[in-house]
């Protein structure tokens, strides 16, 4: 290999850093700034509409990890009592089949993001813990929601 | 004096930073040049395949995300074309543009991760690793605005995709296209000539054309050695019959054929994309399609051609609600088949480079 070329390379190196270096920065410094992140996201938790659910479980049937647990209990009126409504997200993969499943409307992906916990017993939620009123839910599947949201923040929209 | 040496055995993996996941290779060396390669992998399987067959038809689109994960649209289109092959599902106009349109932006993302960390690989430590990510962060953007996730999308379904695009969706992509093609030339003007690379990877890891076809390469690792084999050409799935776009080759199958293959096939994609943004019509997103999908029984096979290459499912149905068998045809596994004819007789440094060069993805091969 001859190097009848040598410095170019260099020459064109330094002129895409300096290039590079009067571009916009992209990082954010997380925890101080954030972005808004997307409408849809699929937030690692669930939320859950006590007044549309009907307890037919049929997100329980199609979750494909099985980490959705209920019980109902005959009610009145040819309508079920939700028991027990329990969701281990710490086995949940976030794939929202539940939340597409659901033939009333009621689960909706969470919109938060930071969900760590110091232990494992606090990622299982019980259905207290999931309440609409309480969460902000996401508009992943549920596109009625999603005007009520913030708009994403996006790379390609910012300034060079 | 005649000194007395013997060969060296020397471990690389399972984890290294050059071994893009969990693989690991036992090279026997000869002072520096390797003598014998033996790769071993194994270390991230989850028994995918197995796991498929006691879900439900659209409870295994999740797992395909796991398999390539950086490139998991084009596993979830090849998953969801082979069961719809084996229900005789219809894919609705406008799904079957959006297939197209995502999985040509995963294909640019997945080439952008290549190429970035091959060149990492090549000792240029991650300024152009971080250029690459930093233009993939667009289109990873653009995925979460569709999707909601950013790296595990699970957005095909069968019979369609999940979710309509969103309103904002195709301005941004049609801003985002013009941008790239600026930044794939100033990268292109940088680095194809650059004489450290050409130094580095030309006439480095030949793979010999007859080698290539025989353990059933595919991908930019067939088409560096010159072979015109594209599956969006060869065999047209979905609606790739109706753009135009070119398939890009190599000359002599080195590691730096295989990356100009990566870097042209961006070109091809964005082509690809501007087409497909023009011509995307309105419409449905999903076909008619129950919730538990019961295919007759019988068995289908369905390829798509990935960033690796051709990904592959063949699914048997028992008639059930779960797939009574699912194989993966993964292409970087049989891609690695060429590695150790590859590297024999090179240097140490240039394993590194010519591992690099087949850009795998650990997920797939171990599955």
């Amino acid at each position: 290999m001859k190097f009848e070329r040598y410095g170019i390379g260099i020459a064109k190196g330094l002129t895409v850093t300096m290039r590079n270096l009067l571009r916009r920065r992209i990082t954010t410094q997380y925890p101080e700034q954030r972005l808004t992140v997307s409408r849809r996201t699929r937030g690692n938790e669930l939320v859950w509409s006590k007044e549309k659910c009907t307890g037919c479980a049929t997100c329980a049937k199609t979750c494909p990890q099985g980490v959705i647990h209920i019980v109902t209990s005959p009610g009145e009126e040819n309508s079920y009592e939700v028991e027990e409504f329990e969701v281990d997200t710490g086995y949940c993969i976030s794939c929202g089949l539940c939340v597409e499943a659901c033939p009333y409307d009621a689960l909706y992906m969470s919109y938060a993001f930071e969900l760590a916990r110091y232990r494992r017993g606090e990622l299982v939620l019980s259905r207290n813990d999931m309440l609409i009123e309480n969460k902000q839910a996401s508009a992943y599947f549920r596109p009625e929601i999603s005007e009520t949201l913030p708009e994403q923040e996006l790379l390609i929209d910012r300034k060079e | 004096m005649q000194l007395r040496t013997e060969p060296f055995v020397l471990n690389i993996g399972p984890v290294h930073p050059s071994t893009h996941g969990v693989f690991r290779m036992r090279a026997t060396l000869d002072g520096e040049v390797v003598v014998d390669l033996e790769p071993v992998f194994g270390y991230l399987h989850r028994g995918i395949e197995k796991l498929a067959e006691e879900r439900t038809y659209s409870g295994v689109i999740p797992l395909t995300d796991r398999l390539d994960y950086v490139a998991s649209i084009t596993n979830n289109l090849a998953y969801v074309l082979a069961v719809e092959k084996l229900a005789g599902i219809t894919v609705p106009e406008r799904a079957e543009y959006i297939r197209v349109i995502t999985s040509e932006m995963q294909r640019i993302a997945a080439h952008l991760v290549s190429v970035g960390s091959f060149l990492n690989d090549a000792g240029a430590y991650f300024t152009p690793f971080l250029y690459m990510y930093r233009e993939r962060e667009n289109i990873v953007d653009l995925f979460d605005m569709l999707c909601g996730q950013r790296l595990l999308y699970s957005y095909m379904r069968i019979g369609g995709v999940s979710q309509d695009l969103p309103d904002e969706f195709l301005p941004a992509l049609r801003k985002f296209i013009p941008h790239m093609r600026s930044r794939i030339n100033e990268y292109d003007w940088l680095l194809k000539e650059n004489e450290i690379l050409l130094a580095r990877a030309k006439g480095v890891g030949i793979l010999p054309r007859e080698t290539a076809i025989s353990i059933g390469a595919s991908g930019p690792v067939l088409r560096g050695c010159g072979v015109k084999w594209d599956l969006r050409k060869a065999d047209p799935y979905s609606i790739y019959d109706r753009f135009e776009f070119d398939i890009p080759t190599g000359i002599q199958g080195d590691c730096y054929d295989r990356y100009r293959v990566r870097v042209e096939e961006m070109r091809q994609s964005l082509r690809i994309l501007e087409q497909a943004v023009e011509q995307i019509p309105a419409g449905e997103i999903r076909g008619d399609v129950p919730q538990l999908v019961r295919p007759p029984a019988g068995e289908a096979y369905a390829h798509v051609e990935g960033p690796t290459g051709e990904v592959g499912f063949h699914v048997v149905s028992d008639g059930s609600i779960a797939p009574y068998r699912c194989h993966i045809r993964a292409p970087s596994l049989m891609n690695l088949t060429a590695l150790k004819d590859m590297i024999v007789g090179w240097k140490v440094q240039d394993l590194i480079l010519i591992f690099g060069s087949f850009a795998i993805t650990m997920g797939e091969v171990d599955r």
